[in-house]
This record gives structure tokens, sequence and C-alpha cells, in this order.
């Protein structure tokens, strides 16, 4: 499937059916059956296109998190973005073009946590992070408008 | 930005949504309640509740924008006076093409930027002329900068919990 194909499912990144049998409620949205629904969503896992069916939760609600930056050397770049990508509590690891090049979201169950990883990642990469947490949330919306 | 005392299975039922998402199964409410000691009745009265008071920001398909051809991801920053920031982030924030805005704690002097917004798009050209409507639209005297994406080396749901999932490198599809 191509990139278009996969907009079908767009209506579907919010307002997912709390029904029993969801897959079979957007196959009747669709034209399709159960059965397709579930190959298209296993399909579109295994080629990186679907990330999941799921929620993307408030901040700060179930735990706690930041954004983190680092100024890496060019040359140190892919081995510090594995080192941080390493971190269980690391779910975004992004190079970006700046001084700064090198962008990650820490979320765990505390401040404390938080700051233990942020701690662990400067003393294994001797790069003082920066620490940028929310402070207000304006408008956190993903599902991308086609 | 407080934390809720929600009961134990509707937290459990939310962490469960962040990292994995609900099974691909033909019942998928029964399926991840079972796991949790919930039925599938329960379960999704969870997940209707948790979207009902805002854990839940988003609940449904979960697209990569980059495989989806939005590569370009442009991360725009702004130094503010504190007293325009909760007017300049609900405008921002209503900008169509801005998938993300929030204010973030400063770090002076190394990082003055305390407004960010995120546009997703397909060409660089078009995310930095969207850049530049929303520096017209705060002020051109603002102190602004714009960092596009380049690799990513990580992209998941939320665990929450540090011992949580394993994690494997995969091929920076995002």
């Amino acid at each position: 499937m191509n990139a278009a194909a996969w907009g079908c499912l767009a209506p579907f990144e919010r307002d997912f059916p709390i029904h029993p049998r969801p897959f079979a409620e957007i196959g009747r949205r669709l034209g399709m059956t159960e059965a397709q629904v579930l190959e298209m969503m296993r399909q579109g896992v295994a080629q990186g296109v679907v990330a999941r069916v799921g929620a993307t939760l408030r901040p700060h609600v179930l735990g706690d998190s930041t954004l983190a930056a680092l100024a890496v050397p060019p040359e140190r770049l892919s081995e510090v973005a594995a080192l941080v990508s390493a971190f269980d509590a690391v779910n975004h690891n992004y190079e970006r073009e700046g001084h700064y090049n090198l962008w990650f979201v820490v979320t765990a169950a505390s401040v404390a946590e938080v700051t233990a990883v942020l701690e662990a990642i400067e003393r294994q990469t001797g790069l003082q992070p920066l620490d940028l947490p929310i402070t207000t949330a304006f408008h956190i919306d993903l599902g991308l408008r086609r | 930005m407080t934390r809720m005392d929600l009961p134990l299975p509707w937290e459990n039922v939310a962490r469960r949504l962040s990292a994995e998402g609900l099974p691909l199964t033909a019942r998928p409410y029964r399926d991840l309640g079972r796991s949790l000691g919930l039925n599938e009745a329960e379960t999704m009265r969870a997940v209707a509740a948790l979207q009902h008071l805002g854990v839940v920001n988003r609940f449904g398909v979960i697209l990569r924008n980059r495989a989806l051809g939005f590569t370009v991801n442009g991360m725009c920053v702004f130094d503010l006076p504190d007293v325009r920031l909760a007017q300049a982030g609900t405008q921002v924030g209503a900008l169509p093409f801005v998938s993300l805005c929030y204010a973030r704690r400063r770090q002076p002097p190394v990082w003055p930027f305390n407004l960010f917004c995120m546009i997703h798009g397909r060409e660089r050209d078009v995310v930095t002329r969207q850049f530049q409507q929303v520096r017209e639209l705060l002020g051109t005297d603002v102190p602004a900068d714009i960092l596009i994406s380049r690799r990513c080396f990580k992209q998941r749901g939320a665990t929450y919990a540090p011992e949580a999932t394993p994690w494997t490198p995969s091929t920076g599809i995002s």
C-alpha cells in the first residue's frame, strides 16, 4: 500500500470505535470485511506505518516527562544517539539541525526518575542535557490533517 | 498538569494503550481486559472514561508521520514575554498546520525559548513558510528559531515505567 492508501485510516486516528468488534465496525464504514481490516492493520504495523492502535496521553497525568537536548559533536552523534535510545525511559529521540542537535523525550513514573535518567545520560556522555519540561499544553493532537 | 487519582484498572488500561495499544484481534477490548482483570464491557467503559476525563488526548490508529511522507518535522521555538504566553499559545495552537503547541521551561542563558510548536510537512519549503507565518502572527521582533528534524533514532509510545517494555532498535522508520 502506498502513503495515500493509508489515508482511509485517517478518520480512525480519532473516534476509534468503542465497540466489541471495532475492526468489523471500521470495515462496515470502509466497505471491507473485519478480516481485511485486521490484515491491513497487521501489515501497517509490519511496514512501520501504523505505530499502534492506542492512545496518546495527556502529559504529567500518569507520570512525568521532559524534553531534553544535547549539543553533540557531529563525530559522536551516532554513538551518543544509540546510548540515549538504549534508555527505556526515552521514547522519542531525534537528530535536529542546530547547536543542540539531539532531542529526546524522557518519560518515567516520577520527576525523580526523569532526573535520574538525565543524570545518567550526562554521566555517560559527558554532555549536559537541557531539561525543558512542559509548563502549559495548548494543543496536542498528532492526528495529521490530510 | 496535575496528577489524577484514577482507579488502578483504568490506569493500567491507559498505560497499555500508550505503550502497546490494543491487540489486533477481533475482540480487542475483551483480550486487552483479560490480561488486566477486566471484562470486555469494563474495558470499553474504561477507555471511554479515560477519553472523557482527558487522560487520553487521542485514541485511535496511530500512524507514523514519516512513513506517510510527512518527513519534515519543524520544531519552532519562540522567546515570548511570559505575560503573552497564554494568548499566543492558544492562537498558535489553533493554526491548522500546527500539530503540537506548548510552553516549556526556559533554561537561561543557553536556552531562552519558552513557546514551542511543531509543524509536520512533506516539503521543507512549505514548513519554513508556515514557520514564517507563525513569526508574523507573534511579531517578527520575537526571537525565534526552527529546528528541522534529520534522523529519527527512536520513536514509540511512552511506557511511563522504566522497567516496562524492552526496546529493540528498528530501521529508523518513524
